[in-house]
């Protein structure tokens, strides 16, 4: 093989992943403008978008809480682990609150419910897809991006904050669970501390985040799904596809918006 | 028996259908007419599947037409054609999330029905009785019933609002030959109870002849051969003759 065809080669190949990726980009915008079109066309169905609130909101808070729990505590120890006694006193606290209200808070919990339920949706549309249960919906005159999409995204979308806010609390909590029980630290200049250094920014951008993530893997679980290929390998290709798809634009997002915020 | 001289009520006109390089229907001609059950055989992959979708507007034909009462489909107001429409698929594709009675009422609670929760109830185990099973399965997960009450439910579901016309989709396969037979027979007093317009796609030669009135046979894309169920053991068209005798010589390719 000579030199011209070698680089034509790698050209083409560079050239063909950018269609690729400029073609999925496109078919995920399309799917997301039909998604959000029926959120201001009835017919509704609040009775889906409440049970998917459980599923994805209440049923995600064990794992939410456990993760944001152990990465409060551990948040603690590192700090702890960086200063003085003295030092750490005032900085264990506003590190913590910082950090987990800002950032681990809402990344985490993110991830967290990415693998958890953009698999889970996948895995259940995807399902639905290869067993015609979507080609039954549609001779059943609904429509399945009404039905099925629009109730887990909007579900996603506000389940996250809901989550997020009750994971600030409970990494907060670590922290003060360590500092207090385990350093010995005066539990109400901790609380002090920590009230002292969440402003309203960091609460707005935790929330705005964990409303961004939620949208993202809810989208991602009924994009792959609703586009699953054939039997067993095309369900389990979709899931993949989802979590993998929705941490990367979680944590994409989450350097986009930190710019944004701060 | 339908009367020729009727507008018919499903139409494809010279539908083409690919599937990028695959050609699937290369020009399809069928009528049929108000009342009439057609049944669509063919080999496996012979594009029974898509016509039955182009049949429905799942699937947009490349060219040519889909006519429903003579208008064409695309003209048609669709959410009026699905409401007098019901359809039993190949693996009964019931709600998995739903219980036996919820799925079969499924249209019944929306628009333009709109039945309340305890009339929907009620017209879904009447429904479920008229194809043999008992109000206790009402509140059974469709994960918990055997193949042939899937298929039963799915027969409730698509008969559920007295549609005018239905479709099968390979109503038997997967059954053993006694429920296979309740099913055929089944649909048969369905079809002629209910008036409706059926078309039904098998390579189940005994649904063939309980189901059909006519019959087309699909063979590369176009359709080989259509007529009268009573004509079809006489007719002499050698891939029809090979197909229902389920030879293995013949016109028809067999891989091995």
């Amino acid at each position: 093989m000579n030199l011209a065809t070698f680089v034509i080669g790698f050209l083409a190949s560079i050239g063909r992943s950018v269609l690729a990726l400029l073609t999925a980009t496109g078919r995920v915008a399309l799917f997301t403008l039909e998604t959000l079109s029926h959120a201001v066309r009835p017919p509704y169905y609040p009775g889906e978008f409440g049970k998917q609130m459980l599923t994805i909101g209440y049923f995600s808070l064990p794992v939410v809480g456990m993760t944001a729990l152990f990465t409060g505590a551990a948040l603690a120890l590192q700090i702890k682990a960086g200063g003085g006694q003295v030092a750490s006193e005032q900085l264990v606290p506003s590190v913590v609150a910082i950090g987990i209200v800002r950032e681990l808070g809402p990344v985490l919990a993110g991830l967290m419910v990415a693998g958890r339920i953009s698999s889970a949706i996948a895995a259940e549309i995807g399902t639905m897809r290869v067993t015609e249960q979507i080609d039954a919906l549609t001779t059943l005159s609904t429509d399945p991006l009404k039905y099925l999409v629009l109730p887990r995204v909007l579900a996603s979308l506000v389940a996250l904050p809901l989550l997020v806010a009750v994971a600030n609390v409970i990494g907060i909590m670590g922290g003060y669970l360590i500092a207090v029980g385990t350093f010995g630290f005066n539990p109400g200049a901790y609380i002090k501390n920590t009230l002292d250094y969440i402003d309203t920014v960091s609460v707005v951008s935790s929330l705005v985040k964990a409303g961004t993530f939620g949208f993202i893997l809810g989208l991602m679980g009924c994009y792959h799904g609703y586009n699953s290929g054939r039997g067993a390998l095309g369900v389990g290709q979709a899931t993949t596809n989802a979590v993998v798809s929705s941490s990367i634009l979680i944590l994409a997002a989450n350097y986009a918006l930190t710019q944004a915020f701060f | 028996m339908p009367d020729p001289s009727q507008t018919p009520k499903l139409q494809l006109v010279d539908v083409h259908k690919s599937f990028g390089p695959k050609r699937v229907l290369a020009g399809v001609n069928l009528d049929v007419m108000p009342g009439e059950s057609l049944v669509i055989i063919g080999g496996s992959g012979t594009g029974k599947s898509v016509t039955l979708k182009c049949m429905l507007g799942i699937l947009k034909p490349e060219k040519g037409q889909v006519l429903i009462d003579g208008a064409p489909l695309a003209e048609v107001d669709s959410e009026a054609f699905l409401n007098d429409f019901g359809m039993l698929f190949q693996g009964g594709a019931l709600f998995d999330s739903l219980t036996v009675w919820q799925n079969v009422a499924f249209r019944l609670r929306r628009k333009p029905f709109s039945l309340s929760k305890k009339e929907a109830r009620e017209r879904a185990i009447a429904k479920l009785a008229r194809v043999g099973l008992g109000a206790e399965t009402a509140d059974l997960f469709p994960a918990e019933l055997s193949g042939g009450m899937q298929k039963r439910v799915g027969l409730a579901r698509a008969i559920a609002t007295d549609p005018h016309v239905i479709f099968f989709d390979e109503p038997t396969a997967g059954l053993d030959p006694i429920m296979a037979g309740v099913i055929n027979d089944l649909i048969r007093e369905l079809v002629t109870e209910m008036g409706a317009t059926a078309v039904t796609i098998t390579h189940d030669m005994t649904t063939v002849r309980t189901v059909a009135d006519d019959v087309a046979m699909l063979h590369d894309g176009l359709v080989r051969w259509h007529g009268p169920v009573a004509d079809m053991d006489t007719a002499t068209d050698p891939y029809l003759d090979q197909f229902i005798h389920g030879r293995a010589t013949g016109p028809i390719a067999a891989i091995r």
